[in-house]
């Protein structure tokens, strides 16, 4: 099964630059995950941002406890809040609850995926594969579209409330 | 006690905004200097700062490369916004410092700031030459460690936008709209 899985990881890595502009849905039983997308790096960054929306359809309660992905060291489940015009980043160590019947948004100026130690910088216009882990649901693969530093996908960030409350 | 002091000056900064700005000359303390002199180094490894950056306006903000939201959501948005005013767009400098010297090096700052498909001026300096600068704004940044031996840093996610002489004039704030954004912007190059 651990097999299985990887093959599919080095299959999707090999078909990143073919892959798809636009970011799509993903469903794996009650969780489905909607645009997952990723912002464009430059050289030498080690770090780069997920995003996406994650929604529960089932009665129960599911969290988000991290993931995998061949392209970082790591992938960590982070926080944003300001405060008195002061950001704050945080990692989530407990993970992101994502309750029965919710939708959770990671997004700019909230939560987001930290792809921590990449290898190399993320392009424009390719996918990031990424097994995301939950408490419940299991593993669900995704790819994360990457965009380019002024695309804003979906979400006019700066005209909205941002703090998680 | 010192970071108190660092809240105050951004409190400040947001008091002069709502237009009680005639009330600081009273108050010895206040920002009026909000910006004064600084030297950083920019990634060709001049130094650029308050003397060589007179001339044009420019707005000026503070964060670090590995930050995946607020800089880059924010640096994104001032090309966004410099594009919008068209030919006029270039009558002002976007430049970023980088408050985490220990991991952006001036060359990472010169690859990362070209990421955004407008010129924009990536700075950071050692620790002395940044402390004035962040002095000097009002800027408060905090490096904070994160579990796993990591750290992050928190910071002011304000935008200061500077006159031709180097003289504070207002903020663009993180949860200000584009409008408001563009608005100030005219009347910084008006
Ligand atoms: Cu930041």
């Amino acid at each position: 099964m651990k097999a299985f899985h990887h093959a599919i990881v080095a299959s999707s890595l090999s078909l990143a630059i073919a892959a798809p502009l636009l970011a799509r849905d993903y469903v794996s039983g009650a969780i489905t995950v909607a645009h997952p997308w990723a912002r464009k790096t430059a050289q030498g960054q080690p770090t780069g941002g997920g995003f996406m929306v994650i929604t529960n359809k089932g009665k129960a309660d599911d969290r988000l406890i991290g993931g995998t992905t061949p392209i970082a060291a790591e992938v960590q489940i982070h926080t944003v809040s300001m405060d008195g015009g002061i950001m704050r980043m945080r990692r989530l160590v407990d993970g992101l609850p994502i309750a029965a019947g919710a939708s959770v948004e990671l997004r700019p100026g909230s939560y987001h995926l930290m792809f921590i130690g990449l290898k190399a910088p993320l392009q424009a216009g390719t996918t990031v594969p990424v097994t995301l882990q939950f408490q419940r649901a299991g593993q669900v693969r995704v790819e994360f579209a990457v965009q380019s530093m002024t695309a804003n996908p979906g979400m006019p960030a700066m005209d909205r409330d941002h703090a998680p409350r | 006690m010192r970071r108190v002091d660092r809240r105050i000056r951004v409190g400040l900064a947001a008091l002069l905004l709502a237009g009680l700005a005639a009330c600081s000359s009273s108050q010895p303390d206040a920002p009026t200097a909000f910006g004064g002199p600084f030297e950083l180094t920019a990634p060709d490894g001049h130094t650029v700062g308050s003397a060589s950056l007179k001339g044009k306006p420019y707005a000026i903000f503070f964060g670090y490369t590995r930050c995946p939201d607020v800089c880059p959501t924010t640096l994104a948005r001032m090309a966004r916004l410099r594009k919008q005013l068209g030919p006029d767009g270039g009558k002002f400098a976007i430049v970023f410092v980088s408050v985490d010297p220990e991991h952006d090096k001036p060359e990472d700052l010169g690859r990362y700031v070209a990421l955004f498909g407008t010129p924009v001026i990536g700075l950071t300096g050692d620790k002395e030459h940044l402390a004035q600068a962040v002095k000097n704004f009002g800027v408060f940044y905090q490096r904070v460690p994160q579990p796993g031996g990591d750290y992050t840093i928190d910071h002011t996610a304000s935008v200061y936008l500077m006159d031709r002489d180097g003289t504070f004039v207002s903020t663009i704030d993180h949860d200000e709209s584009d409008q408001m954004a563009l608005a100030k912007l005219k009347r910084l190059i008006g």
